[in-house]
């Protein structure tokens, strides 16, 4: 179970947003809306602990992840505006080091598979990521996601170059964790077709 | 939930980086270069006289690995950086200190052991013999890691910054100079006769106080760097 | 009567109090440095050896002192930053560094006007002032850092982490500059080896490093008043203050 309590951040001098105060319960997805320049990405960059907020906590399980730090970044995957994926090696050498680095299941096998699940069929596995299209770098980057065991994923505008087939199996991807007690936060400016009941929304306005 | 080991995590680091440079070999053949033709330009300006060349040759020549070290620096974290990869290393669950000191170790694997590969060819070229040849070449090998450990908090105080590789440099020579001290001064004592095992001492405990300390302040640099 | 001490922490109420301080610390430092220099260049004994030349050390030993004693203050006012994520640490370590610099840039000079009527030579390696040089690069490098960074966090932060990483480098240098310098015998002129020390020396001496540290404290105080203003310009305390709002609180 996640929650802010009373979250306050700000960028430079410039206020973002206050007192937020938000649960997401396992099997949810907490969708971030707001304008450009709202601090979506700020407010995603403090749940992973890479931004320190003005006032306020951030509490996994009850406990302020500020104590928990190692033990926290151990329960969530971030995929950001960045891709986190090196040009020169090739999407199956990314996600087998991506996932070594997680702990998670790292041979090439797997990584292949989720390549495929993510739409990336087998002549793109061997190219350098560099020749890809920034569609395809995408699905590389969330491929990630695929082979992730853990239970909180942040994703900051995810569906961002991907086209309306890629969208469709993220979405179905993020249904199947949500259905296996997963949390997901998701920046947005799209909406997402989930069960409503699963879903929250949070509007950030200045 | 899944955690890697801190040994899986470091393992994964360094074989990125590893990987990363083989496809891009000439960055380990630019090191070399630089260090020759820079140690060549000395004897071009101040003339042939073996004598001459073998007095200065300690300080010339740590004096070039130094600036090799200091012009790679770039290298270490600036790439990583802009696409992200930098940002995913901070989320690793394992201290970000232990995860730095693997990034230095594959970037001085890169650029600073061939140096020390190197350095006996180099020392011949200055006239340097013998024991002298062998003190320089350990003295670099202890000293190499240690200024890339130094370099890399400058490095991550610099991230992402216009202008960085002036203002690294600045930073960053100060933290040198005990380094080259007593490397170069192992050299010389070799030399002149006295022995080398006072200044070889000093720099191994150079090496270890960066070991124990600077991958720390380089993690809170990066943690600053990327807020 | 107690004097609620944190209640000057913040930038608001710290402004009018720095201003009410600092003409003291000013007439002090005048006083004291006149009173000093009077001593230094005209009671004082003439040296045997060097004549009245030496008579820069009144202004040489206490810049250098200075240059030391400040880094190491910024230093903790950057650790203090750090540890309680606390601005106006920042602040005060920001406004330190300048004049710190400048110190040890008169320690430089002062050091230079020494050497050359006695060794004949405007600079020579000597270890002091070859770890005073090193000393002004790291001033030099903290402020230059701070200027390079837009982000005022960043900015605060990354600095402070290069002012503690060079407190630690400071006695590694001088330490490691002494070696050198034995190392390489003969090669400098040892400018360490002072004159004996009259009393009236020694008094002069003391009284010019309290009068730097009055001056210190001053432009301390007036460089944290301009911080501040610089600073208010964007209500990042919680408060919307003008600036001529702040500058009016007397």
């Amino acid at each position: 179970m996640f929650q802010t309590v009373a979250l306050s951040g700000s960028r430079g001098e410039r206020q973002l947003f206050s007192e937020i105060s938000v649960t997401v319960k396992p099997g949810t997805l907490l969708a971030v809306v707001g304008a450009n320049g709202s601090g979506k990405t700020s407010f995603l960059r403090m749940l992973c602990g890479l931004l320190s907020p003005d006032k306020g906590a951030i509490l996994w399980q009850g406990t302020d992840i500020r104590q928990l730090k190692e033990l926290y970044r151990a329960q969530l995957t971030y995929v950001g505006h960045l891709n986190g994926i090196k040009d020169e090696l090739t999407p199956v050498e990314n996600l087998t080091i991506s996932a070594c680095l997680d702990g998670d299941e790292s041979s090439g096998g797997a990584a292949r598979k989720a390549l495929e699940a993510v739409g990336l069929g087998g002549p793109v596995h061997r190219l350098p990521t560099r020749v890809l299209s920034q569609g395809q770098k995408r699905r590389v980057a969330l491929a990630r996601l695929w082979l992730s065991t853990r239970p909180l994923w942040l994703l900051d505008e995810p569906f961002n170059s991907l086209d309306s087939a890629a969208i469709s199996f993220l979405t179905q991807h993020l249904q199947s964790h949500l259905s296996r007690g997963g949390m997901v936060v998701v920046a947005t400016h799209q909406e997402i077709a989930l069960p409503p009941d699963s879903v929250q929304h949070l509007r950030l306005t200045r | 939930m899944s955690q890697p080991s801190m040994s899986e995590a470091l393992r994964g680091i360094v074989q990125r980086d590893l990987q990363l440079a083989m496809r891009h070999r000439s960055d380990v053949a630019m090191s070399i270069f630089f260090v020759v033709i820079v140690a060549s330009l000395f004897p071009l300006g101040v003339g042939p006289e073996s004598a001459v060349l073998r007095m200065i040759a300690s300080g010339v020549l740590w004096v070039t690995a130094l600036l090799a070290c200091l012009l790679s620096l770039g290298r270490l974290f600036t790439a990583d950086f802009l696409d992200g990869v930098l940002e995913q290393m901070l989320l690793i669950p394992q201290p970000l200190s232990i995860l730095v000191v693997g990034k230095v170790f594959a970037h001085w694997v890169i650029s600073g052991l061939p140096v020390v590969l190197l350095s006996p060819l180099l020392g011949l070229q200055f006239g340097l013999s013998g024991e002298s040849l062998w003190v320089l070449t350990l003295s670099l090998l202890l000293g190499t890691p240690t200024l890339s450990m130094i370099g890399a908090i400058g490095a991550a105080l610099t991230l992402g910054l216009r202008g960085s590789g002036l203002l690294v440099a600045l930073l960053v020579l100060p933290l040198f100079i005990p380094v080259l001290i007593f490397g170069a001064g192992s050299v010389t004592s070799s030399l002149a006769g006295i022995g080398s095992e006072a200044n070889l001492s000093l720099l191994g405990a150079c090496f270890l106080f960066s070991l124990v300390f600077a991958p720390w302040a380089t993690a809170v640099a990066l943690r600053i760097a990327l807020e | 009567m107690s004097i609620n001490w944190f209640k000057y922490s913040s930038p608001q109420a710290f402004h009018p109090l720095a201003g009410r301080v600092i003409p003291w610390f000013s007439v002090a430092a005048l006083v004291l440095i006149c009173v000093g220099l009077y001593i230094g260049f005209f009671v004082a004994p003439t040296d045997f050896q060097q004549g009245d030349a030496y008579r820069i050390i009144f202004v040489h030993v206490p810049a250098a002192w200075m240059s030391m004693f400040l880094y190491v203050i910024m230093a903790i006012w950057a650790a203090l930053g750090l540890g309680l994520n606390a601005r106006p640490s920042f602040m005060m370590a920001q406004a330190i560094a300048p004049t710190g610099a400048m110190f040890t840039f008169l320690a430089l000079l002062t050091g230079s006007m020494w050497g050359k009527p006695t060794w004949g030579a405007w600079w020579v390696w000597d270890a002091r002032l070859t770890s005073e040089l090193i000393l002004l690069f790291q001033y030099i490098g903290i402020i230059l850092l701070r200027a390079s960074i837009d982000d005022l966090r960043r900015a605060d932060r990354a600095s402070a982490v290069l002012a503690l990483v060079g407190v630690v480098n400071v006695p590694i240098i001088y330490f490691s500059v002494q070696w050198w310098n034995t190392l390489h015998q003969g090669a400098s002129i040892s400018m360490t080896a002072s004159p004996k020390m009259a009393m009236t020396m020694l008094t002069a001496m003391l009284i010019m490093t309290l009068g730097f540290w009055m001056y210190s404290i001053a432009v301390t105080l007036a460089r944290m008043r301009c911080v501040i203003l610089e600073r208010e310009r964007q209500p990042s305390w919680g408060k919307n203050t003008s600036i001529q709002e702040v500058a009016e609180a007397r």
